[in-house]
């Protein structure tokens, strides 16, 4: 088995060590430009960019990319309504097409060519997404042919999980706040984290993503983990309001 | 010798095999792998759990699905038979729960709590790879004949074969697409349990029982299922209204 229990202190660490650019604040956006920069420096790959979709819809929004080329191929699959991360998206699951000339170009008859033109090779999306909620993806480019590694792809696949905790935490809270989140290691009462974001999600009407963001705020209030505001919830013993914090 | 009629053997393998058409359903799968387990060697419970791509176990389907059984799975992402099968690739069978507090302190005596027995834990594998484990769970102790020990493994190798089939023909990237994507379908499952359980003021388990009948008496996966009702509640109206 491959051991990298430690990778996601390690995506953190890379992704710190990515300075802001002159004039740019702190925040959820520029923590995304520094993760895509830190993702295509470290796995590595010519460039890297988020995106933000619209459930239900094909369209999305850039939300950050490594340098202008990334932004501009993000825009590209919008534009022509076609390529990896929409399908990525769509199927939610990873898309990993590592030969854009040969294999994959059937796939996106439109979107092939006019990355390949662009010096793209290889193109690997990763959804950031939690069970049904669903707010993005993670483009990773190559000018060069040929899958990820096993290393290269359990790190972008960490890339991608903290890109979903940053989305989750929202603008209010830093990325400080991983170790309380459904990263942590309290990996046995995952199912009990899933089912109360559920019930939540009904409880107040809200969204799945919203329905996190309301448990770790109660957590957080009241001075307790989320494993415990979590198995309160589902044991009927707790039931957000609508007005707290 | 197995207790097993070798009829009811033939008749398991091929349905399991059946069951790899093109673009299954990998949560579906395993839970027909789990189910056929259990019942083969009379055990009361089977779960089936993967490594992600830190090497960490996810519960991924089961013969039964109660709440206590989840957290008899899960908790074994620490310790337990499930992940010395997965670490080691070899099978842990034959464990005697009463004197496995000192193996697994935290394992032990939470299977021992919701009354069993007996435990074994078969390693998924393939060409030196260890994609999982397969658990089996007896409330009566008593040895696991050779011969049973010998099929059980046999399953959970045709159910690897099953997971990893495309990595030979086609590319190594689909298994990462399918695994991530199965993950997640997990993940959508537990949230459309809740989801229902609060809806319909029922516990976890009676939730899940509901999506599961539904899905198969309309002839939906599981895990679409799951996803189809958070996204869009009114298009299940008989599962999703009060």
């Amino acid at each position: 088995m491959r051991d990298r229990m430690g990778s996601v202190a390690q995506v953190q660490a890379l992704i710190e060590n990515e300075s802001l650019s002159d004039g740019e604040e702190a925040g959820t956006v520029s923590w995304l430009r520094r993760l895509c920069g830190a993702a295509s420096r470290a796995l590595p790959a010519s460039g890297a960019g988020i995106s933000l979709m619209v459930d239900g819809d094909s369209m999305g929004v850039v939300a950050a990319a490594s340098d202008g080329s990334s932004r501009v191929l993000e825009e590209l699959q919008f534009t022509l309504g076609e390529g990896p991360c929409m399908d990525a998206h769509s199927s939610r699951r990873p898309v990993l097409a590592s030969d854009l000339r040969h294999t994959d170009s059937m796939r996106w008859p439109v979107y092939s060519p006019a990355a390949f033109d662009q010096g793209v090779r290889a193109v690997f999306a990763f959804p950031l997404q939690m069970g049904a909620a669903r707010l993005g993806v993670l483009d990773v480019y190559r000018d060069r042919v040929g899958p990820l590694s096993a290393d290269a792809l359990s790190q972008a696949l960490t890339f991608a999980e903290v890109a979903v905790s940053t989305l989750l935490a929202g603008q209010e809270s830093g990325p400080d706040d991983f170790a309380d989140t459904h990263l942590g290691d309290a990996l046995e009462y995952r199912s009990v984290l899933y089912q109360a974001q559920g019930m939540v999600m009904i409880q107040l009407g809200v969204s799945l993503e919203e329905a996190i963001v309301r448990l770790r705020a109660h957590a957080y209030a009241h001075d307790r983990s989320l494993g415990e505001v979590t198995r309160d919830v589902v044991e009927r013993r707790l039931t957000l309001e609508r007005d707290e914090p | 010798m197995t207790s097993i009629a070798p009829e009811r053997l033939a008749d398991v393998f091929v349905e399991v095999a059946d069951t790899l058409v093109t673009d299954f359903d990998l949560i579906e799968f395993l839970q027909t792998v789990t189910t056929r387990a259990a019942e083969l060697v009379d055990a009361s419970a089977a779960g089936l759990l993967l490594g992600d791509h830190r090497g960490q176990l996810h519960f991924m389907a089961a013969s039964d699905e109660r709440t206590k059984l989840l957290e008899l799975f899960q908790v074994q992402s620490r310790e337990g038979p499930c992940l010395d099968a997965f670490r080691d690739g070899a099978p842990v069978v034959n464990s005697e729960l009463d004197n496995g507090s000192q193996r697994w302190p935290q394992f032990a005596p939470r299977a021992v709590a919701a009354g069993f027995r007996a435990v074994h834990a078969f390693p998924l594998r393939l060409r030196g790879e260890t994609i999982g484990a397969l658990n089996l769970f007896g409330t009566e102790g008593g040895r696991m004949e050779p011969a049973d020990v010998h099929v059980i493994q046999a399953l959970a190798d045709v159910a690897t074969i099953g997971i990893l089939q495309e990595r030979a023909v086609r590319r190594a990237e689909v298994v990462a697409e399918q695994l991530q994507g199965a993950l997640n379908s997990r993940v959508a499952i537990e949230q459309a349990k809740g989801a229902l359980a609060q809806i319909h003021g029922i516990d976890v388990d009676t939730a899940f029982e509901r999506l599961r009948s539904y899905a198969r008496n309309h002839h939906l996966r599981l895990s679409e299922l799951a996803h189809t009702i958070i996204d869009d509640p009114d298009s299940a109206p008989e599962l999703t209204t009060a």
